[in-house]
């Protein structure tokens, strides 16, 4: 590949106590793409977030990261977990150049200065976060909302090539919510990030995505109507970008794609052949084993 | 309706009662105390077994303020500075060990899988049982004695790190290594500042078991020790000395308990703050 994809994950199969929680899952994202993934609860939403992450292993398949093999957690993926990002013991301008320190030899001692470049880098990222007041705090004196921003901040100084999300907003009020999705679309934009949201809110995945994901154990494919499946990505939507404006929730258009996208994927009574998936956005591919491709009653099978 | 100032579930008692209460029970003892040994005199004069406020400071000024005549030391510091000289090796060693092996242990599964039951069952060894072996094997010199108060908290030490390792959120650990942390710097960089405050919580529980072992270890073979001496003293019933020395350990546990206290609450505001 000449211009490797941030992200290539193929025939990616993990299993929990022999149990498939994804089932020959194929992603491909390309750099600068805001990808939001939503599907029901317990569809392995998290569990795919952290086989990107290198947290864990599939069990089947490649992760892929610009080319090389996901591994273990390293610098190549920023992550911002829903809680306990931070340290409690460093100040929010210590948590937010931890990064930095840790590069350097000799940091470990107690009267070791972080570099000035650093902690500039540092307080500009604070500044752009709007918490450069609170350099000198401790993350417990934070709110919930001022804590996420910090740990975006600790993320982006390391510049990472993708950065991963889980539910990073989810325990937040609705207000501070929609505060911090403006926030982390002008982000996003300004600094061209490849990012990697997992949100179980439909509305907010539609709002800051550039590609929709829904991934869902409810389908149907020519293992039989009983067999147990894992989770699959049953839709890959591109949608036009909304800009920073969240008046658009209240549009129409966006309350019916809302609507539209409830019976894909999270309705156990609605499910669609993995023939007829919505893969509609341009990376998107496919590739089924022979059990699951044959429609029932046809006899031919094959990859297509 | 008023609050009550001490009685019931909803009571708020003032500053000044709180403190006086708090006094109180002292008092009470005290009282209780020189009551008992007044009644006995009043019975028989020469009485040792509970001796007055008098005859104690007498004794107390014998052992703290005049130089022994055979060896020209002044007995009472030199027995403290024997004592602590024993507990501070043997509780300072235990709690660097146990730092480094219980962050070691928390973190590694390897190592976990390797150590852990081994160190729940070590810890069920009752350690004086084993002091025979270590007066045998190590002398009756100071290796033996602290060797035993040593043996008395590591273990407990060590699992209480542990758990407050393995406590430390996953997300914590991961995050650390997407900023870069090799396993080195994530043990001694981001765990160890904070197990640190709970380190010295534990260290604070387990110093009264440290006193236990010093105190027994000197009962049975020492030249000198605050343990040493109580043990040897009790042969002429000198219960004047006895209290006394009683009371300064019991002293001396209360400053350390409240100097790690202190400490745990200057070096490490985020700890404090939010517990
Ligand atoms: N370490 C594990 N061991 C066993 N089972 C697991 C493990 N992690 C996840 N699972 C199972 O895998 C399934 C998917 O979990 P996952 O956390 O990925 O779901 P999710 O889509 O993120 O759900 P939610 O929306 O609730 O966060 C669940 O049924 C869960 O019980
Ligand atoms: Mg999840």
């Amino acid at each position: 590949m000449s211009d490797p994809k941030k992200i290539h994950i193929e025939d990616v199969y993990k299993v929990y106590d022999g149990r498939a929680v994804l089932d020959n899952v194929d992603l491909c994202v390309s750099a600068g793409e805001f990808c939001a993934l939503v599907g029901p609860s317990g569809c392995g939403k998290s569990t795919l977030l952290r086989l990107i992450l290198g947290q864990e292993q599939p069990s089947r398949g490649s992760v892929l990261i610009e080319g090389q093999a996901a591994g273990f957690p390293d610098p190549r993926r920023g992550i911002v977990f829903q809680r306990y990002s931070l340290y409690p013991h460093l100040t929010v301008l210590d948590n937010v150049l931890l990064g930095r320190r840790l590069a350097q030899p000799w940091s470990w001692l107690p009267w070791s200065k972080p570099r000035p470049d650093d902690r500039d880098e540092a307080m500009d990222l604070l500044e752009r976060v709007r918490l450069g007041d609170a350099a000198a705090k401790f993350p417990h004196e934070l709110s919930g909302g001022m804590q996420q921003r910090v740990a975006i901040a600790q993320a982006l100084i390391m510049k990472p090539p993708v950065l991963l999300m889980d539910e990073p907003f989810g325990a937040l009020d609705p207000d501070t919510r929609e505060d911090l999705q403006v926030f982390l679309l002008e982000l996003w934009e300004r600094e061209r990030l490849t990012m990697f949201f997992v949100t179980h809110d439909l509305e907010e995945a539609c709002f800051l995505g550039t590609r929709l994901l829904v991934l869902s154990q409810y389908y149907t494919d020519a293992r039989g109507a009983d067999a147990p499946r894992g989770g699959k990505i049953v839709a890959d939507y591109r949608l036009s970008p909304t800009g920073t404006a969240t008046a658009v929730k209240r549009r129409d258009e966006f309350k019916n794609f809302i609507h539209e996208l409830r019976e894909t994927g999270f309705d156990p009574a609605i499910r669609r052949h993995v023939k007829d998936f919505d893969l509609e956005h341009p990376d998107s591919f496919q590739t089924l084993t022979a059990e699951e491709y044959r429609r029932d009653g046809e006899k031919s099978a094959g990859n297509p | 309706m008023p609050t009550p100032k001490f009685w019931g579930l909803n009571a708020r008692p003032s500053t000044w009662l709180r403190y006086t209460l708090a006094a109180l029970p002292f008092l009470l003892a005290v009282l209780a105390y020189a009551v008992a040994s007044d009644l006995r005199h009043a019975d028989n004069p020469d009485d040792k077994l509970l001796p007055g406020l008098g005859q104690m400071i007498d004794a107390v000024k014998q052992v703290a303020l005049v130089p022994d005549k055979r060896t020209g030391q002044v007995v009472l510091w030199h027995d403290t500075l024997a004592s602590l000289t024993r507990l501070g090796e043997g509780v300072g060693l235990a709690l660097v060990l146990a730092l480094l092996s219980g962050l070691n242990i928390g973190l590694f599964p390897g190592l976990s899988a390797l150590f852990s039951g081994f160190l729940v069952v070590v810890s069920m060894i009752p350690p004086l049982a084993i002091l025979p072996i270590l007066f045998i094997s190590l002398g009756v010199d100071e290796a033996a004695k602290v060797a035993l108060i040593f043996i008395g908290t590591y273990p407990v030490l060590t699992r209480d790190i542990t758990l407050a390792v393995r406590a430390i959120p996953t997300e914590q650990i991961v995050k650390s290594a997407t900023l870069g942390a090799s396993a080195t710097a994530l043990v001694y960089r981001i765990v160890l500042p904070q197990i640190l405050p709970r380190a010295l919580e534990s260290l604070r529980l387990v110093l009264g078991g440290a006193w236990l072992f010093l105190i027994s270890a000197e009962a049975i073979a020492a030249t000198e020790g605050l343990g040493y001496r109580i043990f040897l003293v009790r042969r002429y019933l000198a219960m004047d000395t006895i209290i006394p020395y009683v009371a300064w350990i019991t002293l001396l546990g209360f400053l350390f308990d409240y100097l790690l206290r202190f400490c745990n609450r200057r070096l490490f505001r985020w700890y404090g703050d939010k517990a």
